[in-house]
């Protein structure tokens, strides 16, 4: 049985699925003086009557992270910068502790000149005189040559609570936002520590010691341990839960698909190329800051189901603001929600107020009530379209690096559509006709998110590196450096590559046939230097993709809640 | 971190291409360079935006060249997709998108001529040369200035441009007389409509940052304001750098990127630069950051040490000098031109061109109709060492109703012509005719 919780910015949403299965559902409002107690709350609930020995896995995505950055309830840092030679970047917004060292390594990770020890002692004497609790340490190209990072922590390692080296962070190049992305690693270290330490050991007074897993912002998980080292990994994972939870419960093709989940104040879009994501092209942004964080692509609109409707210079306006509730639910302005009501798309309660207000709205306009009510209905869909295409447009911008890439015209073309949310069953066929496509709405959608949390399992990426000439072969994110022959190639690259993805997914407890590791890109440059005898570049990228951890048909699954329902 | 002015980039390393595994012009060129500007974080800073290249049409070469036998046969996917990023950077410019714009693309193109049996200099076509008939054609005919900074004489924009007034050529490389291709002296001064619109500035070897900043300062910039161009390009070569393998210049990174503060181009073009670890990605950096608008001051390459470049005073003297005799010139154009031109409708030129890469020798008679009204016609007649020939007529863009009448006469003319390929260019009405 697997417990899947994900706790959103109002409510926490549980679920316990066995085999398929929905067991049992519960919903908690967040109680934001105690992030842990409102989370244990609803796992409390959860395990009332099921069997505690039953449970194989507990899996959890929070906003523990995100809060304590958007908040700014985070340690003390203090960051120590090789920047080495290029752009003048300013990081005015990491604190008032950050310390420039010497030195620095180029593209290739050839080390250039190093800082000195008599840097690091003033830095760590002054760093400790103030109080600093973390330390991130950055330097320029670590991806390529970590040494300085890791012999600063050697040197640091004693005097503070956690450090933070950029370059386990991520392969990927970016001297900005590799700072950045530590930074608040270690901003939010000690707080997502306390909540891990919290949250093992009520399990453990309860007598479960089964794995926890946290879900990250790219669809996947990490084990527990593995989130407190990163935490910046489990930042913003709650549009990564709705998405694979919809993934779950909608048929599983292999098709181009755009996913849409419809709230009160927004809308979020999402994509799938041959059934698999579309990620950000370099990280998540978070608090302003651009991270290496890797996420499923999501956009988000200001349109919702409470979106404020009204007319301004004779034109109907809808949103990006929220005012209220929608009047039919009790608010004070008029909105998409009543229009669907008015239209007979919606049931609920009939309200006199919400029917006056769309007649009111229509005679400004010189219209019928029920006109204007489909009046905007089709603006609120056009809206999402014209939203849908500026995204496509966006992805189809990227940039490409090979001829390859550039002459093939493979386009993402959505071919059917998947919608939650509160106005989604209603808005479905105005969505279906505006789109001229098929529009699925999932069964059970309401949970989507917390079955997302529940079914997803580990994300693994690494970047693989060999540079022949400089006999070095490295793999950031594992922390791997090491030596290699003249002789290395790039397909003994790629079996190490695959080779080291297995191992993470296994120390993750997923065997290499659960989640099937691939190599995402892979080539071998040749260098020239001099007359004779060429060196290679080779560069893999591997990984393990977000997948669910049951292949199960989950469309068919229904909660006890609705049997129960059923039953009333 | 924010541009104050907006650049579009079209970085195209093509990975997938080389002329030969182990070339100065393969795969791994632009490698470290990408890997430069990502860890940089060009790509978050605001008003800096990247674009993937166009492909270029076979009729996008054609305004452009004569190939033979075929544009099609000659060119690989390469050098449509790096015709087509320098086409993305004029419509990116042009159409208002940025201010700025930089095609960082590969195979180079400036010793691409008029006519082409094959690979010069690792070029095939003058990819700075299509993008620009593309925008005139688009956008109408404009002024526009070409600033060559290779290490290596642009010999083929100066054989496209050598009779238009419109486009002032301007190229300082390593004298000619000590490096590929060998041309590029002061006296190779353009056709009898735009004589003193070509302008060479041969630098002796060992050239550092100031010579060039002396040049740029004391000849380019004041004959700029003079011209008054509406457009503004770089031929942005990096052989001038120290580090370069096949030049014996000693330019710097901080060097590139005063040079384009000062320049200030609208666009820029990645000609040559084969030193791929030790120059280009820093020269990038830099030129980017000047176009930017971004303060460049802590890009320098790790073994740059402020003096350790420092040009001798006798090359200084010789700069110097060369600089008066270019300004001489400028001055005195319209003199000059009459005492040549006086009095003659037709100028012919005959010259071979060597084509060192593809191994082929080409003799080539030029022939100038010159016009009162407009630039006039130009007649290409040329045969190689394998026993190709071919004639080419170019009808220039501002060509007058009655050159362009006779521009397809002569065209006519040439129908008698057996087994010799034939082209029409008419660009006043973007018309190639080819058989």
């Amino acid at each position: 049985m697997i417990i899947g919780i994900d706790m959103g910015g109002t409510n926490i949403d549980g679920v316990a699925i066995d085999e398929g299965r929905l067991i049992k559902h519960v919903k908690r409002p967040v109680d934001r003086s105690d992030y842990f107690l409102s989370i244990w709350g609803a796992i409390k609930e959860l395990l009332q009557d099921v069997n505690k020995e039953k449970i194989s896995r507990i899996q959890l995505s929070t906003t523990i992270s995100t809060n304590a950055i958007v908040e700014k309830r985070i340690s003390k840092v203090g960051v120590i910068l090789q920047r080495g030679p290029g752009l003048s970047w300013e990081f005015d917004d990491l604190g008032d502790h950050v310390e420039d060292v010497s030195g620095s390594v180029d593209h290739r990770g050839i080390p250039i000149a190093s800082a000195g020890t008599d840097e690091l002692v003033r830095i760590r004497d002054d760093f400790s005189h103030h109080s600093v609790e973390s330390v991130a340490l950055i330097s320029k190209f670590s991806t390529r040559n970590s040494t300085f990072e890791k012999q600063a922590a050697d040197f640091l390692k004693d005097s503070f609570q956690n450090i933070t080296m950029g370059h386990t962070l991520s392969g990927k190049l970016s001297f900005p936002r590799r700072v950045q992305t530590s930074y608040l690693n270690a901003a939010v270290s000690s707080t997502f520590q306390n909540f891990a330490i919290n949250i093992r050991n009520a399990l453990k007074r309860e007598g479960i010691d089964a794995p926890i897993y946290i879900l990250k912002a790219d669809g996947g998980t990490i084990d527990l341990d593995g989130a407190i080292a990163k935490p910046v990994e489990t930042i913003l994972s709650g549009p990564a839960a709705s998405f694979m939870g919809m993934s779950a419960l909608l048929a599983q093709d292999h098709i181009d698909r755009c996913l849409l989940d419809i709230g009160g104040t927004t809308t979020d879009l999402f994509f799938l190329v041959d059934g698999v994501p579309v990620f950000e092209p370099s990280g998540i942004e978070i608090d302003g800051r651009k991270t290496l964080v890797r996420a499923i692509y999501s956009t988000s609109i200001g349109l919702g189901g409470d979106s404020y409707v009204r007319i301004e210079g004779g034109e109907l306006k809808i949103g990006p603001k929220r005012m209220d509730h929608a009047i039919v639910f009790g608010g004070k302005y008029l909105t998409p929600t009543d229009a669907l009501v008015y239209l007979g798309d919606m049931k609920v309660e009939h309200s006199q107020k919400s029917a006056e207000a769309i007649e009111e709205a229509a005679q400004a306009l010189q219209m019928s009530a029920e006109s204007f009510a489909k009046k905007i209905i089709a603006q609120f869909c056009k809206t999402i379209k014209f939203a849908v295409d500026s995204a496509l447009q966006k992805i189809h911008e990227n940039p490409v690096y090979t001829i390859k890439e550039l002459l093939s015209d493979r386009t993402l073309k959505p071919e059917s559509f998947g919608v939650i949310g509160g106005p989604a069953e209603a808005l479905r066929g105005h969505l279906q006709r505006e789109f001229n496509l098929p529009v699925e709405l999932p069964p059970a959608f309401e949970i989507a998110n917390a079955i997302g949390a529940a079914l997803a399992r580990p994300t693994v990426e690494i970047t693989l590196l060999a540079d022949t000439d400089r006999k070095i072969l490295s793999i950031p994110e594992l922390g791997v450096y090491e030596e290699i022959d003249k002789s290395y190639r790039l397909e003994r690259a790629k079996d190490r590559a695959l080779q080291e993805v297995h191992k993470a997914s296994e120390a993750m407890g997923f065997a290499s046939d659960i989640a099937e590791a691939e190599i995402t890109e892979a080539s071998s440059f040749n260098m020239i230097k001099g007359y004779y005898g060429a060196d290679r570049n080779i560069r893999v990228k591997a990984q393990i993709k977000p997948g669910l951890i049951t292949q199960a048909p989950l469309t068919q699954l229904k909660s006890r809640n609705e049997e129960n329902d059923e039953s009333k | 971190m924010k541009a104050n002015n907006t650049l579009g980039l079209i970085l195209f390393p093509a990975f997938d291409w080389a002329i030969s595994p182990t070339h100065p012009e393969r795969e791994e060129r632009l490698l470290y360079t990408q890997d430069q500007l990502l860890e940089e974080g060009i790509e978050d800073i605001e008003g800096i935006h990247f674009f993937n290249p166009s492909v270029a049409s076979a009729k996008d070469i054609d305004r452009v060249h004569f190939c033979y036998p075929s544009t099609k046969k000659l060119l690989t996917p390469s050098h449509f997709i790096a015709a087509g990023g320098v086409i993305r950077a004029f419509e990116a410019v042009l159409s208002g998108e940025t201010d700025k714009s930089f095609a960082l693309v590969r195979p180079p193109g400036h010793h691409a001529q008029r006519v082409v049996y094959g690979d010069r200099g690792f070029c095939i076509i003058n990819t700075e040369a299509v993008g620009l008939a593309y925008a005139r054609k688009k956008y109408g005919n404009m002024r526009v200035a070409i600033v060559d900074t290779d290490c290596h004489h642009g010999d083929g924009s100066q054989d496209i441009y050598w009779n238009d007034p419109d486009t002032l050529f301007i190229s300082f490389h390593q004298d000619g007389r000590t490096l590929y291709p060998g041309t590029g002296a002061i006296e190779e001064l353009g056709g009898p409509s735009a004589y003193g619109y070509n302008i060479n500035i041969p630098l002796p070897p060992n050239t550092g940052d100031e010579g060039f900043q002396y040049v740029l300062e004391h000849v380019v910039l004041p004959i700029l304001d003079e011209y008054n161009p509406d457009l503004i390009i770089n031929s942005a070569g990096q052989d001038n750098h120290y580090t370069d393998p096949l030049t014996n210049m000693n330019f710097s990174a901080q060097g590139y990127a005063n040079l384009n503060k000062l320049l200030n181009p609208d666009i820029a073009v990645l000609e040559g630069g084969y030193s791929i670890q030790g120059a280009l990605p820093y020269v990038n950096t830099g030129i980017i950051a000047a176009m930017a608008g971004l303060d460049f001051s802590g890009v320098v390459e790790p073994d740059y040490h402020l003096g350790k470049w420092k040009q001798s005073s006798r090359i200084t003297e010789q700069i110097k000098k060369i600089s008066e005799d270019v300004l001489t010139i400028w001055q005195h154009k319209e003199a000059l031109a009459e005492r040549i031109f006086e009095g003659k409708s037709s100028v012919t030129r005959s010259r071979q061109v060597y084509y060192d890469t593809a191994g082929i020798l080409e003799s080539q008679t030029q022939e100038f109709i010159t016009c009162p009204n407009c630039p006039g016609l130009d007649r290409i007649q040329s045969k190689n060492d394998r026993g190709a020939s071919l004639i080419g007529i170019t009808i220039p863009i501002r060509a007058c109703p009655s050159c362009r009448e006779k521009g397809y006469d002569l065209f006519e003319q040439t129908k008698s012509a057996r087994g010799t390929k034939r082209y029409l260019q008419d660009l006043a009405h973007d018309k190639c005719i080819i058989d």
